[in-house]
């Protein structure tokens, strides 16, 4: 159901580097702001968590546009697949029951 | 015996779903199945895109020393960092397509791959500055607001970042130019003179006519291009001409007429032969770009070399204690 992720912005994940190494990649998730959740913007090349937060701060945020970075290396990311999307979140999809829309109220009635 | 058949029959199938998506406006993400010549057509697309930002640095980069006040410094070398970041996100989104960025790199460094042609013409005087911003930029945003609706995610996404920060680098780039414009009688023929030498360069940089472009029907069809070449070119014609009026500047081209009809600014025939000379790399500097390029990419070689030891010294480091 689940396999080593292609996510956006993560190369092939089981690659190891190479010499003149573009060194692992890192997914970066950026917060906007206060309260808001991260979000992924993109990955940048790192050698260790330092570096890649430090590179992601230089590529993705140099008008301020975060007060929080998570980097998390690409091959740690476990992704669902789309060709299983169907079946996968099929669960989900066939129960109106858990939306308000299902349920009915009197006429004229604010909830 | 049959498996190759059901194969086929199966490519088909998805195939046709696949376009179909496409015509439904979806968006394709890195994990979804794509045609290989979908796939290969994005890396040589985006690729050369990547390479024309880190290329584009080399013009610019150029001037910064030399940048007449701190403001224009200022502003210039925040420009020139933008330029290296557009570069990177969009190697980023590339690398989904499951290619290594050394790979990307390599192509470039060995000459293999190609960057937008106007990044090898040179940058003689500081009225250049101004007219790269104000025309070059002008166009790359026209481009890639387009491109900013992508069918491809990763990319598309790279486009509404890049867009956001170009403005900036066409605002300064004009406010220089009108400076210029404004300035003393010297000053005015700098900024002519960068209009004359750049104007032609910057219409090629949407490529050759709709009808000579032989990718161009295939990437609209998959909803990469949204555009043919010739409207985006006529786009950027109208926005730019109001703007070299109003600065009182002339547009190099003795057969530029308003046409009430269409409401367009028709331009005289493009120079077609100087644009596939640049492209095959006869341009003035494409020799002196590559060598600028592998010269910084080995001059870095020990800046790498030592942020891999550090990494692994300090690895070895926190598992020793």
């Amino acid at each position: 159901m689940t396999t080593r992720p292609k996510t956006d912005g993560a190369g092939d994940a089981s690659r190891e580097p190479t010499a003149d190494s573009q060194w692992p990649l890192w997914e970066v998730f950026l917060q906007p702001g206060s309260g808001a959740p991260h979000e992924h913007v993109g990955s940048v090349h790192a050698v260790d968590a330092e570096q890649a937060l430090q590179n992601a701060r230089d590529v993705y945020a140099r008008r301020g546009e975060g007060n929080n970075i998570w980097v998390v290396p690409t091959r740690s990311i476990t992704a669902s697949t789309p060709d299983d999307m169907g079946p996968f979140f099929d669960p989900g999809n066939d129960k109106p029951y858990r939306h308000p829309q299902f349920y009915k109220a009197p006429r004229g009635v604010r909830l | 015996m049959d498996q190759p058949q059901t194969a086929s029959a199966e490519d088909t199938a998805r195939n046709a779903e696949f376009e179909a998506r496409i015509a439904r406006g979806e968006t394709i993400e890195p994990k979804d199945w794509m045609p290989e010549r979908y796939r290969r057509q994005l890396v040589r697309m985006m690729s050369q895109h990547a390479h024309s930002e880190i290329v584009g640095m080399l013009p610019e980069g150029n001037w910064i020393t030399r940048a007449p006040t701190l403001r224009r410094k200022m502003g210039l070398l925040a420009k020139v960092q933008d330029e290296a970041g557009h570069g990177l996100y969009i190697y980023c989104g590339t690398e989904t397509l499951g290619v290594d960025r050394h790979e990307l790199v390599q192509q470039l460094l060995n000459g293999t791959a190609k960057y937008s042609s106007i990044f090898n013409y040179p940058t003689l005087t500081w009225a250049d500055i101004g007219a790269i911003g104000w025309l070059v930029d002008g166009a790359a945003i026209v481009n890639q607001t387009m491109l900013a609706k992508a069918s491809y995610g990763p990319y598309a996404r790279a486009m509404v970042r890049i867009c956001k920060e170009e403005n900036f680098h066409k605002k300064q780039g004009f406010e220089m130019i009108t400076t210029l414009a404004g300035g003393t009688p010297e000053q005015r023929r700098m900024a002519q003179d960068a209009l004359n030498r750049w104007w032609w360069p910057s219409l090629m940089m949407f490529g050759p006519h709709d009808k000579d472009s032989p990718n161009s029907e295939e990437m609209t069809r998959w909803g990469v291009k949204r555009k043919s070449n010739d409207e985006l070119r006529q786009r950027f014609i109208n926005l730019t001409v109001a703007q070299a009026i109003a600065i009182d500047l002339k547009i190099p081209d003795p057969m530029l007429r308003y046409d009430e009809g269409t409401e367009n600014w028709e331009i005289g025939p493009i120079d077609w032969s100087e644009f596939w000379r640049v492209v095959k790399g006869d341009g003035p500097c494409n020799r002196e770009r590559l060598a600028a390029r592998r010269k910084a990419h080995d001059d870095g070689e020990w800046v790498r070399v030592a942020a891999a030891a550090y990494a692994e010294k300090q690895a070895g480091t926190s598992q020793a204690a």
